[in-house]
Formats: structure tokens, sequence, C-alpha cells
């Protein structure tokens, strides 16, 4: 996922928000990993937007990307220069309308966004974990969203919605937890990481350790392994983008010069734009977060861990109704990995939509404005928000 | 509501479960979902069209009808529409069967080749013909498929499948009204709607 933050049009907006702090999961009673491990005390940081209806049944859960946090709309000071991640979906009369529903985001377990992760402080050493913290997988990230859920005194949720590696704990919430998810809507994501998908995801993790301030996941006394998190960026922005995106975007037009400069600067435009992305990146993110994340990313497989190897197996546990979207450009998690979702969910009798969205700008697609995906997200959860409704009443 | 649409919604037993193959803009199954609380599915290859369904609250699927009822469990449905489309499908058989394996009956319609208006323009013309219902020139025509109501019956016997229902139409392409034809109808109805189930 990358920095597409833009500010809405039309100027609607949550307005202020604040970034708040869950502690749970104190010892003696951490929460047991999918690898046997056990870690806590933990913490994750969330945000709410909109209002918990008396009936508690509009809460829309919004599961961020590798790189996102739990800031998906508005600001947190008047003078921030740009809103959350997805302002452009969550607001007031927005696709995902805060004046309707009661919309959650918190940053994923392992990430370093103000939630535990390998940079927060081992309560055991009094030091950054780093190598030390476990490997969780996305269903730990899931189990401790719901950890949240209850605390929050949500039962159950209208929508789960997220895309890319927030589209994974979309069909994990489906799995671990069916009776609790009305809807869920994955966007341009996957069951399963393509082998493609993991070659990016491992070479980004290698340019990480292989920079000597990497120092086996122990740097946070010392230099940061920037360089090498700079390039696992870069790698990642060529997946983000398309082609036929970085033919329009950039061609082969160079930056700021009329001719080559015979040497290894920054030349073409292309080159400049991952390098400006790589820099910025550094600022906000941590090198061992991201190998965290991608691992979690690659070992993910719905098929594997909840139907024996079968996706059809695997969704027959689900309960939810399903919007699912891909992006014809996006190259990372193909529609034809979208269909064989959908084609499993049909088989094992689920209720499913399906919408591939032509769009340029290849996986990048889901966070930039479309009228179009708005729509479509507006329109499914205004039926689901019905249809349950109907179903609470007639129960 | 177009008129061959009503019809088809009137055979529609109350709560039951329904798929709509070509959807288009799912004027049909909002129809039905409203008058008829059905279960309403439908199937688009338009984005668009596809768009604007789940916009207004139905379950669709974009993609090519042919492949995507072969994903569904044997007897999903009550109803399976074909609505103005098996004319142009490449292989219609096929079609059919899939149609009555995932639901217990089918409803198709399409225009009828044997129109006294079509005869007269190719017996008077000699060109390929022209029509209201079949509006398109030889060589752009989605429509490859020519079926009249009496080949449809004999589809029937030759599949081994049961026509349980039957209605010839006049209306025009979009008209709200139209009329149910019952002498000679193969000459004299533009469209036949079917409902159809397997042999017993």
């Amino acid at each position: 996922m990358s920095e597409y933050i833009q500010h809405d049009k039309t100027g609607n907006s949550v307005g202020l928000v604040e970034k708040q702090f869950f502690r749970f999961a104190e010892p003696p009673h951490e929460m047991c990993l999918e690898n046997g491990a056990r870690l806590g005390p933990l913490t994750l940081a969330y945000e709410t937007y909109g209002t918990l209806n008396r009936e508690k049944s509009n809460t829309v859960l919004v599961c961020h990307a590798l790189s996102g946090d739990s800031h998906v709309a508005g600001y947190y000071r008047e003078e921030d220069p740009k809103p959350g991640w997805w302002d452009i979906m969550v607001g007031p009369g927005k696709g995902i309308d805060t004046d309707r529903y009661f919309v959650i985001c918190s940053n994923i377990l392992g990430s370093c966004m103000g939630s535990t992760g390998p940079c927060s402080i081992d309560p055991a050493t009094n030091s950054p974990y780093g190598l030390s913290f476990p490997l969780v997988t996305i269903g730990d990230m899931v189990k401790a969203q719901k950890a949240l859920l209850d605390h929050l005194g949500v039962e159950k949720v209208l929508a789960v919605v997220g895309g890319s590696i927030g589209g994974m704990q979309v069909l994990e919430w489906c799995m671990r937890y069916p009776e609790r998810v009305v809807s869920a809507i994955p966007l341009a994501t996957t069951t399963r990481h393509s082998a493609l998908a993991i070659a990016f995801n491992e070479v980004a993790r290698q340019a990480i350790m292989a920079d000597p301030n990497w120092n086996g996941g122990n740097y946070y006394e010392g230099p940061r392994p920037d360089t090498g998190l700079a390039v696992a960026r870069m790698i990642g922005h060529i997946t983000y983008l398309s082609d036929e995106a970085m033919r329009h975007k950039f061609g082969r037009r160079l930056q700021g010069k009329d001719y080559f400069s015979f040497n290894f600067d920054a030349d073409f435009q292309v080159e400049s734009y991952l390098r400006h992305q790589g820099i910025k990146f550094v600022e906000r993110f941590d090198a061992n977060a991201f190998l965290y994340i991608t691992k979690a990313a690659d070992y993910y497989d719905l098929s594997n861990l909840h139907g024996a190897g079968s996706a059809v197996e695997a969704f027959s546990k689900a309960q939810a109704r399903f919007l699912v979207v891909s992006f014809t450009s996006d190259w990372l998690y193909p529609t034809y990995q979208s269909r064989a979702m959908v084609q499993a969910m049909k088989k094992s009798g689920l209720d499913v939509s399906f919408c591939e969205i032509e769009a340029e700008w290849g996986h990048d697609a889901f966070l930039l404005p479309s009228e179009r995906l708005s729509a479509l997200i507006r329109g499914f959860l205004e039926r689901v928000g019905r249809e349950s409704t109907g179903e609470s009443h007639a129960l | 509501m177009r008129f061959d649409l009503r019809l088809i919604a009137s055979w529609i037993r109350p709560g039951s479960k329904v798929l709509d193959l070509g959807c288009g803009e799912g004027d049909l199954l909002t129809y039905l979902q409203e008058k008829r609380s059905v279960s309403a599915t439908g199937i688009e290859k338009d984005e668009s069209k596809v768009a604007h369904c789940i916009e207004r609250g139905l379950s669709v699927l974009q993609g090519d009808i042919n492949a995507e009822i072969q994903d569904y469990p044997d007897q999903s449905f009550d109803y399976v529409i074909l609505s103005r489309t098996l004319q142009q499908v490449y292989a219609p058989d096929d079609l059919i069967r899939s149609l009555l394996r995932v639901g217990t009956k089918g409803i198709v319609s399409f225009p009828n080749f044997s129109y006294w208006r079509v005869r007269l323009q190719l017996l008077s013309s000699g060109y390929a013909p022209v029509t209201e219902q079949l509006p398109y020139e030889w060589y752009d025509t989605p429509n490859i498929r020519v079926i009249t109501l009496r080949d449809f019956m004999k589809f029937s016997r030759d599949m081994g499948f049961q026509i349980l229902k039957m209605v010839a139409i006049n209306s025009d392409f979009n008209n709200k009204v139209g009329k149910v034809v019952k002498f000679l109808p193969n000459l004299r109805a533009a469209y036949g709607i079917f409902l159809i189930g397997k042999e017993q």
C-alpha cells in the first residue's frame, strides 16, 4: 500500500480524531499465538469514528494493509497536512458513511504504528524485542482485533472491509469468527500469495537484512537499516503500480534534466520517484515490522489453514455475505485470484457479489478515489444493513 | 417494467431463490425482490451494469454466464432465468443442461425467428431480416442462433427436458404493454417464454 493519501474534494471529513490505545493480554493471560508462543501484554492502537447505535448493529471494521495504521480518516490536529489513509472512503456521506456507521480501525499486531511489534519494549528485558518478537500471523492479528471489539462491546460487525493484506484479515475474520461477521468486503486481495508475490517480498526482506545496520534485527540503539528499508519500499512500489500506470506516470521522462548524467544519479523520473518513496518511508516505518508483516502475509493460506487444502471447504465455515472487488491492472493480486476466491464461495453456497473494476493504477487502485468503488461499498452496506435488521426483526 | 418481465415474474413463487443469467441492470431482480421477496442473484458481464446492480442492493457477479453457472452446487435455485439471451449463446445445449442442474426450474425467453414480420422480410427483400426484436445487421449481431418457438419445442424433446408452461407474446422492445398470442403463436408472436423443468 502506498502513500496516495488525498484530500477529499468535497471537504467532508470526520474532522479531528484521536488515536487510542487498548492494553490487554496481561500476564499470566498472554495471547496464544498460532505458532504456539504466548505474547503479552499487548497494546493495539486504534481509532473510531461515528457512533455505535443502540442495537450495536452498525459497526464497520476497517483492516489496513502492510504499511497502514489506525489513522483511516480525519486529522489529529488542525494543521496536519494530510488526513488518514482512506479519508476518501470514510467520512460523512462517503462510501463508508460515518453518519450511519461506527467505524473502527486498529493498527495490526506486529506493526510499528502504536501497536505491539518488534520495535516495542519487551517487558522481560526492558529493551526492544527485535527478532525475539514471535512471528505473528494474519490469524493472530485478527485475534487481537477481536479482543479489541470485545473491549468496545461490539458483538457483531456489520462489515469487515480491507484491501491487500487488509483483505486477508477480512477473510480470516470470516473463518475464525463467522457468527460475528454479517458481511465482508475483501478488496484487491487473495486467499494466498502467489510465488510472484512471495518472491517480491523475499527480495524486499533481503534488501533489509543485507543492510549492515540491520545487525540481526538489533539496531534500535544505533543507526537504522534505512538503505535496506528504502530499497524494500521501492520494490513494493513497483508491485503496487503496473506497466501501464508507470508508462503514464513516468514513461522514460528525465527528472529535472534534459540529458543523461552519465553517472548513477537518478536520471529517470521513475528512479527519482522510487527513491523519494523509499526515503519518505524510512521516516515512519520500522524495518523489522516490515519483515514480520510481509512474512505473515506470505504464510497466509486460507485453504490450508481452514479447509485442509480446499478453499471450498474453508469458505463453508463462513456465514458472511461477500462483496469481492478486484482491479484490472493489479498484477500483485490479479483478478484470477479474486475469481478463484469467488468460485470457492459460490461452491460453498455463500452469497457473493463480485466486480472487477477497470483501473490503470495497479494494485494501489483500491486506495485511489473511485466513484465506482465508493458506490459499490455504499450500496452493499445499505443492503446488508437492511437485510440484517430484517432478520433480527424476524427473529 | 417490461411486459415480458412482468409475465416472467408472475410465474415465480414468492420467497423462492432466483438466479438471473445476464441480469443487465437488475430490473427484473429488483422487481422480484420487492414484489415476490425472492432471494435474488444475478450474473452479468458488463462492469458498469454489475456495479449498478450492486449499488441498488442486489447480489450480482461479474462474469460470463456459461462459466459462472458451473460453480453452483446442484439445485441451488428454485428458478434460473435466461431472458432474451438464448439466441446469443454459443452452446445452448450445455447451458440449458447447467441451468436445470443448478435450478429446479428454468425460465427461458427469446425472440421468435418465425414471426411473420421476419418471414415476410426475408421473403420480400431477400436480405437477412432486421427487426425490432433482432435489430442488427448480419455482420454485427450478437444473436448467433436462429430459433423459432417450434424449434425450442423440438429442442426440448431432443434434449429431454419438459416444457411446463409456454406463453407467446407480442410487445415492442422496451414496451410496457404487450399481449399474449394464443392463435398461431409460431407465426404471430414476436417472443416466446418457456417454463422448463427436468423430465419426470
